[in-house]
C-alpha cells in the first residue's frame, strides 16, 4: 500500500485541531487524545479508549445493562430476560435489536417480548426481591415452554443492594429451571463493554457446562460459533459456509441461540469468535478451564471469507482442508458477479464509519472488495486490544475517532464529505439532511444479513443503493440553482 | 410565629429520641404547637409522647395498602401528649431496601398532605449518623432549619458529632441550614461538661444544654412516657424545661459549624485524656507487665 499524500494527512491533523478548538481548554486537552491520523505501520490506532465520556458532550455509547441484556443476552431465545427495575429501561429495549430467530414467539420464544419488574417507590424502600419471585413465577406459569430466565439489572438493583443471587437459586431449584442474575447496573463502567464482560461472566458461572450438556455427545469437527447475534440473519449466512467444509456448528453465541447451546459452549474442539469486544473473555476462560483454542475470524467480503475458511479450515485435517476449497470454489463466481456488477458503480466512493464491537475494521475489507475506500473509523466502547487489531485493516491517514461526540463527528463528515457514511439510527438523519448518504451498521437498516457470500450481495446492492440514489442529484433547492 | 423546623441528629443510641421527647414535651408546655417526624427505620421517635408501642409508620401502611399515593393523613398522624402531633417515617426490615428513599418518600408525603399546617414546630428526629444522601434529608432542601446534635464525653458520640456538623457545612450555604448546638447528655465520662464545651468552641456553635444522667428517665421510659408527664414536679423536667426555653431562644441564632479534621479530633481527644497516645499506651502496658513479674 502506498503512503497516502502528506498533503491530506495534514489537512486531517489540521481539522481535529479545528474540531478541538470549540471546546474549553480541558475538554479539548481530553479528547485530543481520542482523535487521531492513522500513519502507516504503527502497532496501534494512537488514540485512547475505554475511558469516561468527557460530561456535557453527546455521547453515542450505552450502558451496561444495554450491554448485557441488549447484546449478550437479549438474543438468547428459548429463555425469558427479564428487565429488573422500574420500566423504563425495558420498556426503551423492547423488541430487542434485529435478532433474528426461528421459534413461535409467546409460546417457546420470547426475544421481541418484553418482561420488567416495574419497580414503584414501595419496591426502592421495601427492596424488590418479593416481586422478582413474584415475576419469575408468573414467567413460570404464563410461558411454560420457557427454558429459563436471566435477571437483567438496572440500576435500583445495585443501589438498594437487593439479593438477586438468593432469589435465582430459590427460584431455579423451585421450578427446576435456570435462573441467571446478571449484576448488569448501568451505572458500571464508563460503557456498555463492561455489561458484555459482566454477562460473560454470568455465563461463565450460571449456565456454561450445565445442564444436560454433561452427556453432549462431540464430534471431532465441533465448533462453537460465538459473537454473532444474528443481526439480520447474519449468523444463518455464516453457520451454511462452516457446515457446508464439514464443521459442526453445537452452539451459536448468542444469534438464534438455545439455552442448551450455551451449556454445551465448552464442548467444542474450537471457538470461533466473530465480535471479539463483546465475547472474548468467555473465549479466554473456555482456553485456560478447557483448553479449547479460539480465533478470530470475518466474514464480510469474499477477500476475508477466503482467508478466514482457510484460516479456520487449518486448524482441523485435510478434509476440512478441502471442504474450505469448495465451499471457496463454490461461492467465487458469485462473489465475482456481484463484483462485476457494483465495483464499477462503486470504485473510488469513500466513506466513513463508526460503529460498535468490530465492525468499524471488519468490513473494511468488504469495502475494500467494492473499491470503496474507509477515510475514517471510530468505535463507541473499544479497548485498546480492539485499536491494535484495527491496525492493519486500515490505511495511512485514515481519520480514527473513539467515543466520537455527535459535534466531532458531524464536524468530521461535513468537512470530509464522504460519499457515504456507516453508523447508527442516531447519526442516520442528521448524516441525510447533510445530503451524505447514509447506511445502518449496526442493524443494517432493515435489510442483512451481511455475513457470508449471500450477505456480501445484498451488502454490496444495499451500499449501491444508498449511494447511487437518484435522490442526491434532487437535494439542491431549485432556486438556488445556477 | 414562623413554622421553626429542628432536627436532632446523633450517634446512635446517644438518647436521640428521650431527649428530644422530652424537649417537645416541655416545648408543647409553653404552649407551641409540635409536629414530630420520625426519620429512624426503628420508628421509636414518638412512643413516649404517644404512650403506647410503636405507632404505624408511614411505609408501613404505603407498603400494606399498595403505594404511598394510598394514604389519608389521618392514617399516618396520632395525637399524643398535650396535643403533640406524632408521625413516623418507618423503613424496611433491616437488610434489605433503601431506608434512606423511604426518608425522602414519607417527609414529601406529610409535606404535600398538609401535615405542616398548623404548627409552631417540625422537629425531625434523625438516625444515628448520616449514611447516605435520605437521612439528610431533613439537612437539605430547607427542611430543618436548626440541627440540634445530642452527643456525650464518649469518644465514638464526638466523632458523630463532628460528623454531622460535615453534613451541615455541606449544605448550609444551599440550603441554609446551621447548626443549632451541642446537647450533652450526660453518660458520666471525665471531664465530661469541658469535652462538650471544648467541641462546641472547635465546631462553632453553643453548648446548648448538658443535661444530667437520672434514673428517673428510665423509669419514665418504662412507662412509655417523658419525664415531664411521668414526674413534672422533679429536677429532671426541669433541666428538659431549661433545654426546651434555650432552643425556643435560639431561633434564628444557628451558626454554619467549622467541623475538624479526624487529627484535630485526635488531638483534641489526646488533650482530654480520652484516647491515650502510642508512648502513653506503651508505657502502661510496660508497667503492667512489670508489676505481673514482680
Amino acid at each position: 500500500m502506498d503512503g497516502m499524500n502528506p498533503d491530506v494527512k495534514a489537512e486531517r491533523k489540521a481539522l481535529i485541531e479545528e474540531v478541538l478548538s470549540a471546546y474549553p481548554e480541558k475538554t479539548a486537552k481530553k479528547r485530543a487524545r481520542h482523535l487521531n491520523v492513522y500513519d502507516e505501520g504503527k502497532p496501534d490506532c494512537g488514540v485512547k479508549s475505554n475511558i469516561k465520556t468527557a460530561p456535557g458532550v453527546m455521547t453515542i455509547r450505552g450502558c451496561a445493562y444495554a450491554g448485557s441484556k441488549g447484546v449478550v443476552f437479549g438474543p438468547l431465545k428459548d429463555m425469558v430476560h427479564i428487565s429488573h427495575g422500574p420500566v423504563g429501561c425495558g420498556q426503551y429495549s423492547w423488541s430487542q435489536r434485529r435478532n433474528y430467530y426461528t421459534g413461535t414467539t409467546g409460546v417457546d420464544t420470547f426475544v421481541t417480548m418484553q418482561v420488567t419488574s416495574d419497580f414503584q417507590e414501595r419496591d426502592i424502600v421495601f427492596g424488590g426481591d418479593k416481586k422478582l419471585e413474584k415475576v419469575i413465577d408468573e414467567i413460570h406459569e404464563m410461558f411454560p415452554l420457557n427454558k429459563g430466565v436471566s435477571i437483567q439489572s438496572e440500576c435500583p438493583i445495585g443501589l438498594i443492594g437487593d439479593d438477586i443471587e438468593a432469589v435465582a437459586k430459590k427460584k431455579a431449584k423451585e421450578h427446576g429451571k435456570m435462573v441467571v442474575p446478571v449484576r448488569c447496573e448501568g451505572f458500571r463502567g464508563v460503557s456498555q463493554s463492561l455489561g458484555h464482560h459482566i454477562a460473560n461472566d454470568a455465563v461463565r458461572d450460571w449456565m456454561l457446562g450445565k445442564g444436560k450438556s454433561k452427556d453432549f455427545e462431540t464430534t471431532p469437527y465441533d465448533v462453537v460459533v460465538i459473537g454473532d447475534y444474528n443481526i439480520g440473519g447474519d449468523a444463518w449466512a455464516s453457520r451454511i459456509l462452516l457446515e457446508d467444509m464439514g464443521l459442526r456448528v453445537i452452539g451459536l453465541w448468542s444469534g438464534d441461540a438455545t439455552l442448551a447451546e450455551i451449556e454445551r459452549g465448552n464442548k467444542g474442539k474450537l471457538n470461533l469468535i466473530h465480535c471479539y469486544r463483546s465475547m472474548n473473555y468467555i473465549c479466554r476462560h473456555m482456553e485456560e478451564q478447557f483448553s479449547i483454542p479460539w480465533m478470530e475470524y470475518n466474514f464480510f467480503g469474499p477477500t476475508q471469507i477466503a482467508r478466514s475458511l482457510r484460516a479456520i479450515a487449518e486448524k482441523f485435517d485435510d478434509k476440512i482442508k478441502a471442504g474450505a476449497e469448495r465451499v471457496i470454489a463454490k461461492y467465487q463466481p458469485m462473489a465475482e458477479a456481484v463484483l462485476a456488477r457494483y465495483k464499477p458503480r462503486l470504485e473510488g466512493k469513500k466513506a466513513m464509519l463508526y460503529v460498535g464491537g468490530l465492525r468499524p475494521r471488519h468490513v473494511a475489507d468488504a469495502y475494500g472488495d467494492l473499491g470503496i475506500d474507509i477515510i475514517g473509523t471510530g468505535y463507541e466502547f473499544a479497548h485498546s486490544d480492539d485499536y491494535q487489531r484495527t491496525a492493519h485493516y486500515i490505511k495511512d491517514a485514515t481519520l480514527v475517532y473513539d467515543d466520537v461526540t455527535d459535534y466531532e463527528l458531524e464536524k468530521f463528515i461535513d468537512k470530509m464529505r464522504p460519499d457515504l457514511v456507516g453508523s447508527g439510527i442516531k447519526e442516520k438523519y442528521s448524516t441525510q439532511k447533510m445530503g451524505v448518504p447514509f447506511r445502518q451498521l449496526h442493524s443494517w437498516d432493515y435489510s442483512g444479513p451481511y455475513h457470508g457470500y449471500d450477505g456480501f450481495a445484498i451488502f454490496a446492492r444495499d451500499m449501491d443503493m444508498a449511494i447511487n440514489s437518484p435522490i442526491w442529484a434532487l437535494n439542491k433547492a431549485p432556486w438556488k440553482a445556477a | 410565629m414562623a413554622l421553626r423546623q429542628i432536627a436532632f441528629y446523633g450517634k446512635g443510641g446517644i438518647g436521640k429520641s428521650t431527649t428530644s421527647q422530652n424537649t417537645l414535651a416541655a416545648l408543647v408546655e409553653m404552649g407551641q404547637k409540635i409536629l414530630i417526624v420520625g426519620c429512624d427505620p426503628k420508628a421509636d421517635s414518638t412512643r413516649l409522647i404517644l404512650n403506647t408501642k410503636l405507632q404505624d409508620t408511614v411505609l408501613a401502611l404505603a407498603a400494606a395498602k399498595g403505594s404511598v399515593e394510598d394514604l389519608e393523613l389521618e392514617d399516618v398522624m396520632k395525637i399524643g401528649y398535650k396535643g403533640i402531633k406524632c408521625t413516623e417515617a418507618g423503613g424496611p426490615e433491616p437488610g434489605v431496601g433503601c431506608a434512606g428513599r423511604g426518608v425522602i418518600t414519607a417527609i414529601n408525603f406529610l409535606e404535600e398532605n398538609g401535615a405542616y399546617d398548623d404548627v409552631d414546630y417540625v422537629s425531625y428526629d434523625v438516625l444515628g449518623d448520616v449514611v447516605c444522601g435520605g437521612f439528610a434529608m431533613p439537612i437539605r432542601e430547607n427542611k430543618a432549619q436548626e440541627i440540634y446534635i445530642v452527643m456525650s464525653g464518649e469518644m465514638m458520640a464526638l466523632y458523630a458529632a463532628n460528623n454531622i456538623a460535615k453534613g451541615i457545612l455541606k449544605y448550609a450555604h444551599s440550603g441554609g441550614v446551621r447548626l443549632g448546638g451541642l446537647i450533652c447528655n450526660e453518660r458520666q465520662t471525665d471531664r465530661e461538661l469541658e469535652l462538650a464545651e471544648a467541641l462546641a468552641k472547635r465546631l462553632g456553635c453553643k453548648m446548648i444544654h448538658f443535661v444530667p444522667r437520672e434514673n428517673i428517665v428510665q423509669h419514665a421510659e418504662l412507662r412509655r412516657m417523658t419525664v415531664i408527664q411521668y414526674a413534672p414536679d422533679c429536677a429532671q423536667a426541669d433541666e428538659y424545661r431549661q433545654l426546651a426555653q434555650k432552643i425556643h431562644a435560639n431561633c434564628g441564632k444557628g451558626v454554619i459549624p467549622t467541623p475538624i479534621t479526624m487529627e484535630e479530633l485526635e488531638e483534641m481527644l489526646l488533650e482530654f485524656g480520652i484516647m491515650k497516645s502510642d508512648e502513653q499506651a506503651l508505657a502502661e502496658l510496660e508497667a503492667k507487665t512489670k508489676k505481673g513479674a514482680a
